[in-house]
């Protein structure tokens, strides 16, 4: 009897922990993924900070003004960046003092320099391999920090294509993101939280917030496209249409967090403030917004972060046009830098995929930053009642 | 003078002004000789000229808005903010005539605000109606073209075949629906047992120390924009399932749906991890207690009392979450293909619904183009679909709140 007790009890045993087991190997497997994950993306995304580069003799005279190409001689046309080349003739305009001189410099390889020296597949000749070995025991090729890479907007060539402008680009969506999506998301939680009766309408406002993060953000891609472009006329792939559609996609997650936060306030203080002759208007801007600010900031900083990383309803109102320079205004054409990132993706030069992974580093880093931000700000001045 | 420059003159106009009237209303109310005591705080008397200055000017604006919009007359933007002058200091001078002791400032402007309030609150309404006007609106015009009975049943999607009248049967949907529901379920095969057992360990076997790694760390997983996902599904998911099937003697296509799939599951993680710990966590610690009491070991109580006790809980998480897959955009549109495909096969080449929308929409056709449409019946279908999904997971959640709290 006690053996068959026995028995069962080692199998019950046995199955807890294999259960056990299981659980944290689910666990293991998450965190596995996300180690993969990042050195994934560091390892394809860190080459790109290197940019090869290769001292030149460039000559700035009348011949490289008519043809960019004489600018250098002869062996390196090839080797050195073309698109570099091709801005010669304006610097020299907006540089006269250059003129007729000829100055030994670092410029930009081309690509495929880059990824051989990188000993990545490449495209260039054996010719130019041998030409590239023998500047480089003599010194004449570096790979030195890319700053271009920050400095530069989008490029048809991958060796000068950068993320100035997705960023810029990104900076503007973001700001009207935030300047629609906080006052309208805090007023209607102020709404439903300290003033709303509970009543039909209340109700419905409720249930369709919670249906509206809900619906796929692709679809509000398709409200931006048929609302703001097509019938109040903004510009297609403007800031302003990708604000505004980001801005309503971040509204519900501000109003769910902000009520959250207002619901946290203990009824004390607002009697205290009814107490003393407060109308309901003076005790939530005196009393309570105050109090519920930190919950506030940290839900405002995860919604921007959440619309900061939104790629799909911006491809649909247009913003992943090719654009080099930074946008000058809400209504140019900007692109922004999650759909830098599609774009660069989709291109077949192999040149751009370090690119891509280092503009996803570059957002990544930010992102992790807001949400390290948002945890700091609850867990320091958030109050426990 | 473009809108853009007008509405900048309108409101750099405006806050002057206000700043003005606040001024004014305030002044007349601390440097009055009245002996007579004043209901409201001065400033309320401040704020209330504000609102009569603000709301004439306010007026105009929409007005003129209005007027442009609907085609009928466009007013000349110096006219127009001279009105728009003219109507804030008239506001403006009958606001400050109305100030007197005996009014009632706070309380008209407390009605303002929550004036204000309510139609911040109708915002996200107005959204959702927005949201559903412009599918529907768009939707139809597909639907005259191609019958809804066909779109619904064919299982031939061919748009850039049909050109002109000719579009019979090439309309079918079902090839669509098919790939986005092979890469959802690849998904939910990947989130539920991983998010489930994680958030069952979090909840139930680690301590707090483990617990407040490992939860901000699943949250990371969220935190991933979908295009960072997408781009490793198609760079470095893609080739490793291409060289597993290769490997035991399949082959795989480049534009699989098991990369996609896999990767989204990952994504989902979070969302089933972190709602079904929530919900297990809510359960009362009687249940558990009873339960351990009566001599069960750990597993024993999760799998029977704990788990059939979430059950509700984590079937509303569980349809969140096939609602997220089923809308996932970026994922599909980088990694899976573009070939609508009707197969069982993972490893082909498969399209879905989003990445069907986004290469409708991005592509250079004319926006009235049965193409460019479809884009709005696939999106209706999907707006379908997330709405149900979503009224049904909150229902049951709520059944469930009631059960215990």
């Amino acid at each position: 009897m006690s053996l068959q007790i026995n028995a069962n009890m080692k199998r019950r045993y046995a199955a807890e922990k294999r259960f056990k087991a299981y659980a944290i190997t689910a666990l293991a497997l998450a965190g596995a993924f996300l180690i993969f994950f990042f050195s994934d993306m560091i390892s394809k995304g860190l080459p790109a900070l290197q940019q090869a580069e290769i001292l030149v003799d460039v000559h700035y005279n009348d011949t490289s003004m008519k043809s960019y190409r004489k600018a250098v001689d002869k062996p390196f046309r090839i080797i050195v960046s073309r698109g570099w080349l091709r801005t010669l003739p304006l610097h020299m305009e907006d540089h006269p003092e250059l003129m007729g001189t000829t100055k030994s410099q670092w410029v930009i390889a081309n690509a495929d320099v880059d990824q051989y020296l990188k000993e990545k597949p490449h495209r260039l000749k054996k010719k130019y391999q041998k030409q590239i070995d023998h500047l480089y025991s003599e010194g004449k090729v570096r790979l030195a920090f890319n700053t271009g890479f920050f400095t530069r907007g989008d490029s048809k060539m991958p060796e000068l294509a950068g993320i100035k402008s997705a960023v810029i680009g990104s900076i503007y969506v973001l700001l009207l993101t935030i300047a629609f999506a906080l006052p309208i998301g805090v007023m209607t939680a102020v709404y439903l939280e300290e003033f709303a009766p509970d009543n039909r309408l209340t109700q419905t406002i409720e249930v369709n917030i919670n249906n509206l993060a809900a619906i796929p953000s692709i679809l509000f891609g398709l409200l931006g496209l048929a609302i703001f472009i097509n019938f109040f006329g903004a510009p297609r792939s403007s800031a302003l249409a990708g604000g505004l559609t980001l801005a309503l996609m971040t509204l519900p997650i501000i109003i769910i967090t902000t009520r959250a936060s207002l619901k946290a306030i203990p009824d004390s203080i607002r009697e205290a403030a009814f107490g003393l002759g407060a109308s309901r208007w003076q005790t939530v801007w005196h009393h309570v917004l105050p109090l519920a600010m930190p919950g506030i900031l940290t839900g405002s900083i995860i919604g921007l972060a959440q619309a900061m990383g939104e790629t799909a309803p911006l491809l649909i109102v247009g913003m992943m046009a090719y654009v080099p320079d930074a946008p000058g205004s809400m209504l140019d054409a900007a692109t922004v830098l999650p759909a830098q990132i599609y774009t660069w993706a989709g291109e077949s030069i192999r040149a751009y995929e370090e690119r891509t992974a280092a503009a996803i580093l570059v957002l990544l880093t930010v992102l992790l930053s807001l949400n390290g931000l948002a945890v700091y700000l609850r867990k320091h001045f958030e109050k426990r009642w | 003078m473009n809108i853009a420059d007008l509405s900048f003159y309108f409101v750099a106009g405006l806050l002057p002004l206000s700043v003005m009237a606040w001024m004014l209303g305030r002044n007349k109310v601390t440097k009055a000789t009245t002996r007579e005591r004043w209901n409201s705080r001065p400033g309320h008397y401040g704020w209330y000229s504000i609102v009569w200055l603000a709301t004439p000017a306010l007026a105009v604006a929409l007005l003129a808005g209005l007027l442009h919009l609907a085609g009928l007359y466009t007013v000349p933007a110096t006219t127009f903010l001279i009105i728009a002058l003219i109507a804030a200091a008239a506001g403006c001078w009958q606001g400050l005539r109305m100030i007197q002791p005996s009014l009632r400032a706070r309380d008209s402007i407390e009605k303002v605000i929550r004036g204000l309030l309510i139609a911040a609150a109708l915002t996200s309404i107005l959204t959702t109606i927005g949201i559903v006007i412009a599918i529907i609106f768009e939707a139809i015009k597909f639907f005259e073209i191609v019958s809804f009975w066909e779109f619904i049943t064919g299982t031939q999607w061919s748009p850039d075949a049909a050109s002109g009248d000719n579009v019979h049967g090439m309309f079918g949907s079902i090839p669509i629906f098919a790939g986005t529901f092979m890469v959802t379920i690849i998904a939910m095969l990947v989130a539920v047992p991983v998010g489930l057992l994680s958030a069952i360990f979090i909840a139930e076997y680690a301590t707090d120390g483990f617990r407040n790694v490992a939860k901000p760390a699943l949250e990371v997983l969220a935190g991933i924009p979908t295009v960072v996902y997408g781009f490793f599904a198609a760079i470095t998911v893609s080739p490793l399932v291409v060289k597993f099937a290769s490997a035991v003697g399949l082959h795989a296509d480049y534009t699989n749906a098991l990369a996609p799939g896999l990767v989204m599951g990952i994504m989902i993680i979070p969302f089933i991890s972190s709602l079904s710990d929530d919900v297990i966590r809510s359960i009362p610690q009687s249940m558990r207690e009873g339960s351990l009491a009566l001599g069960t070991t750990m597993s024993e109580t999760v799998k029977q009392v704990l788990l059939p006790a979430a059950l509700p809980g984590i079937v509303a998480a569980f349809l969140l979450a096939i609602s997220r897959a089923l809308g996932e955009t970026m994922i599909v549109v980088m990694a899976a293909g573009l070939r609508p495909n009707l197969t069982w096969n993972p490893l082909e080449g498969m399209t879905t619904v989003t990445v069907r929308i986004v290469d409708a929409l991005t592509g250079d056709q004319a926006f009235d183009s049965p193409e460019t449409l479809s884009a709005f019946g696939l999106g209706l279908v999907l707006l379908f679909i997330t709405l149900i999904l979503n009224v049904i997971s909150i229902y049951v959640i709520r059944r469930f709140r009631q059960h215990y709290e």
